[in-house]
């Protein structure tokens, strides 16, 4: 019962079906025991609208029989299941109960399934067509929310197709990150850079980095500003996948092309996160996806 | 003191309870052409029961209702979940022939073919073989137990319980396949839901055909009831012509009745006898009466037997029972409103039915937008919107799929290799298209997915949104 709730209401609620029932049984018994004066007509007397009257037809007895069953059962069913208030009946049953067991017997059921996978390194796994179906089915259920049906996310979602990794591409790498999440933190960094102008030079010398139109003449003044950000993604803004620190020098832009958006990013930083799915997910459907998503930007090794 | 004198006054009426105890019905043994009606739609209707799940096709059962793979097939058909409109269409057309046979010809669905009536028989047949006749059928469940009794009766149940159990075997056999089912059940591997079914079904069969039997037409069965409404005083019931047949007494056979003031009705209470609702057919029409025919054919024996001309009960409506009219007559008057609208609308929905089937595609397909993006941008600057295409293979072979999408300029998509879907199966698969980025204004657009199968060509067209954000 909840906390909220007194238990008087329990025991109200049980009390009131108890009462019910007690009340049909009551009923029967007393229609039982009701004799009627039966006429030639077999009508009981009873005519309104001038000249509607009430046939006697009597209930057949196995009709009886049904109400009696009924009473029974339910009586059955309250002491197994719970019904009456807060009694959770003799099974002891609950959805809850119910729902896991479920997923226990399922699991069970697809053990030998994946038996067959877990002394394959993941590489090995992505070239099964069993596999890669069984890892799409995951994906769709787990991951597509967010990096889209085709894993080529959005814009904040990265894209799982192509070579560029934040927190780096190996299988190995790939499981971490779906077991545990990753947290993405890009500080706000304008007071670091210096003025607003400083700011916008720095935008312009990252566009730079990556071959995009900019002002050349501001990402000259940039480069020396940049220092400040190279702690994290490195001299010429190559990235750190340790630190999860994004490439600035490829034409992959996460969270918004163009200078305003880069200038955003520096002023107010960003905080994203992807959610570990080691609650959700067993280890062996986390290899599954790990092999499906590295099958999408890798070729597996050919059959030894 | 006076001395007070209590009179006693009769009640007059005698005093019922509110409930009552059935009385069973022996209902006796006839011939005559309505009884073998019966028994040839016993057969026919029990040769499609028992034998349908026995039939191959194509290297399948012919007809399965594959309830865990959520496939029907029947015939050539492969229906999915989402073909629930076929069997909407079926029952319509089952409910509006159901009315067009009542308003034609009465409760002739109750007499002859409702399982309750068809399984009734067969049960009564075994009765009958076992037991012996009404009269020993009577005299046996009134006299004590004895040893032959109780072989009677032991035997009667086995047999009873022996067909009952087939009868939910082969229930069973149209949702699993039944060889398999029977190899199942010779190994006693059947699995547990199959066993409650067939136990279920076996005991339905048994309790509604052994003991329930008139008492479900009386009490249970809503049909028997709104039929009642597709009457009219031209829809033929089974009747007893009053005029002819009152004064009803008993007499030798000879003299010509109208010398003796007498009716042709001879009082034999042979309709009664064989009424398997135990009713009285000369009160008139009753909602019990299931139009069944057989007082109809025991009237017309004794009738013989007398005589006297046939169908003193009879087939007859309640316009031509008043008038005297004549068979012509009768034909003349089916053909009346109420009928011809129920034919005109039964012939459009089956007309209908079959134009559909016909036309069906052999696939089908359901377009989902990816919920999670608006759009993005691609590589090339294009705007991109993701779809995942559930494609379902109505055909029992692998097929390929050629997708494309209209109704954009500029409109491209990727991937555009065939997709295959196995035999009978569907598949997701995400497709993304794209524009020139700017070349639409923002907002909502409307496109449509063209999905072609490649080896009949068919074509199946879906609508989508494709979405530029501002």
């Amino acid at each position: 019962m909840s906390d909220f709730i007194h238990h008087f209401w329990s025991d109200y609620v049980a009390a009131v079906s108890l009462l019910s029932i007690l009340a049909c049984v009551l009923l029967l018994w007393l229609t039982a025991r009701k004799r009627v004066a039966s006429s030639a007509d077999n009508t009981t007397g009873h005519v309104w609208d001038e000249d509607l009257r009430e046939a006697n037809n009597p209930l057949p007895l196995w009709w009886v029989g049904l109400f009696v069953l009924t009473i029974v059962f339910s009586l059955g069913y309250l002491a197994v299941f719970p019904g009456l208030g807060s009694f959770r009946g003799q099974s002891d049953w609950s959805s809850r109960g119910a729902y896991e067991s479920e997923v226990a017997r399922a699991t069970q059921q697809l053990t030998p399934v994946y038996a067959k996978y877990a002394a394959l390194p993941v590489e090995e796994i992505a070239r099964d067509p069993q596999a890669k179906a069984i890892g799409e089915r995951l994906f769709m259920n787990n991951c597509a929310q967010c990096h889209g049906s085709d894993a080529r996310g959005s814009k904040g979602f990265p894209n799982l197709t192509d070579k560029d990794w934040l927190h780096g591409g190996t299988p190995d790498k790939i499981v971490e990150t779906i077991t545990k999440g990753r947290v993405g933190v890009m500080p706000p960094m304008a007071a670091a850079v210096g003025t607003p102008d400083d700011v916008k030079n720095v935008a312009n010398y990252v566009l730079s980095l990556s071959g995009e139109p900019h002002d050349s003449l501001r990402a000259g003044l940039g480069k020396s500003k940049f220092t400040a950000c190279a702690a994290c993604h490195g001299i010429g803004g190559v990235g750190n996948q340790a630190m999860g620190a994004p490439n600035l020098s490829d034409k992959i832009w996460l969270h918004g092309y163009g200078e305003a958006a880069i200038v955003q990013m520096i002023n107010a930083g960003k905080h994203s996160e992807m959610p570990g799915q080691e609650d959700r997910l067993t280890e062996a459907q986390i290899r599954m996806l790990a092999s499906y998503v590295w099958g999408l930007s890798n070729t597996p090794p050919a059959t030894p | 003191m006076t001395r007070k004198i209590i009179p006693i006054v009769s009640a007059g009426s005698e005093e019922v309870g509110l409930y009552e105890a059935t009385k069973k019905i022996y209902p006796r043994t006839v011939r005559g052409m309505f009884a073998r009606w019966r028994w040839a739609m016993v057969f026919l209707t029990q040769l499609v029961f028992y034998g349908m799940p026995w039939v191959e096709w194509g290297g399948r059962q012919m007809v399965l209702f594959d309830l865990s793979a959520r496939r029907f097939y029947i015939f050539g058909l492969v229906l999915y979940p989402q073909d629930l409109i076929y069997l909407s269409g079926l029952l319509v057309v089952s409910a509006l022939a159901l009315f067009l046979f009542t308003a034609v010809a009465g409760r002739l669905w109750c007499g002859y073919a409702c399982p309750q009536t068809v399984y009734t028989e067969i049960f009564m047949w075994v009765e009958h073989r076992i037991e012996g006749n009404r009269t020993a059928r009577m005299r046996l469940d009134a006299e004590p137990m004895s040893l032959e009794k109780l072989v009677k009766k032991w035997f009667k149940h086995i047999v009873w319980i022996g067909i009952a159990l087939w009868t939910g075997f082969t229930f069973v056999g149209y949702f699993t396949p039944i060889r398999e089912l029977g190899m199942a059940f010779l190994q006693t591997q059947m699995g547990s839901w199959e066993v409650f079914w067939v136990f279920f079904y076996g005991f339905a069969t048994y309790g509604n055909a052994g003991f329930m039997r008139e008492q479900v037409c009386k009490y249970m069965c809503p049909y028997a009831r709104f039929q009642s409404a597709m009457f009219d005083r031209d829809t033929l019931i089974v009747t007893y012509d009053p005029q002819r047949g009152e004064p009803r007494a008993p007499r030798r056979k000879g003299p010509d009745p109208r010398t003796m003031a007498l009716g042709d009705c001879i009082d034999c209470g042979l309709c009664v006898q064989v009424c398997p609702t135990g009713i009285d057919i000369r009160q008139g029409l009753q909602y019990e009466c299931i139009g069944c025919g057989l007082c109809v054919d025991a009237c017309d024996t004794v009738m013989q037997k007398m005589a006297y001309p046939p169908r003193l009960i009879r087939y007859d409506t309640q316009n031509g029972m008043e008038a005297g009219w004549s068979r012509r007559q009768l034909l003349q008057r089916v053909l009346r409103p109420r009928v011809l609208v129920y034919t005109a609308v039964l012939a459009v929905l089956v007309a209908g039915l079959l134009a559909s089937l016909v036309a069906r595609t052999p696939f089908k397909v359901d377009v989902v937008r990816d919920r999670a993006s608006l759009a993005r941008i691609a590589e090339g600057g294009r705007l991109e919107n993701v779809y995942r295409l559930q494609i379902m293979n109505a055909t029992e072979k692998p097929q390929r799929y050629r997708i494309d999408a209209q109704g954009l300029d500029g409109l491209s998509i990727s991937p555009d290799g065939p997709v295959t879907v196995d035999a009978a199966q569907s598949r997701w698969v995400a497709v993304r298209l794209q524009v020139p980025y700017g070349a639409i204004p923002a907002g909502s657009h409307t496109v449509h997915f063209g999905i072609r199968e490649e080896g009949s060509g068919a074509q199946v067209s879906e609508k989508a949104a494709f979405l530029v954000p501002r």
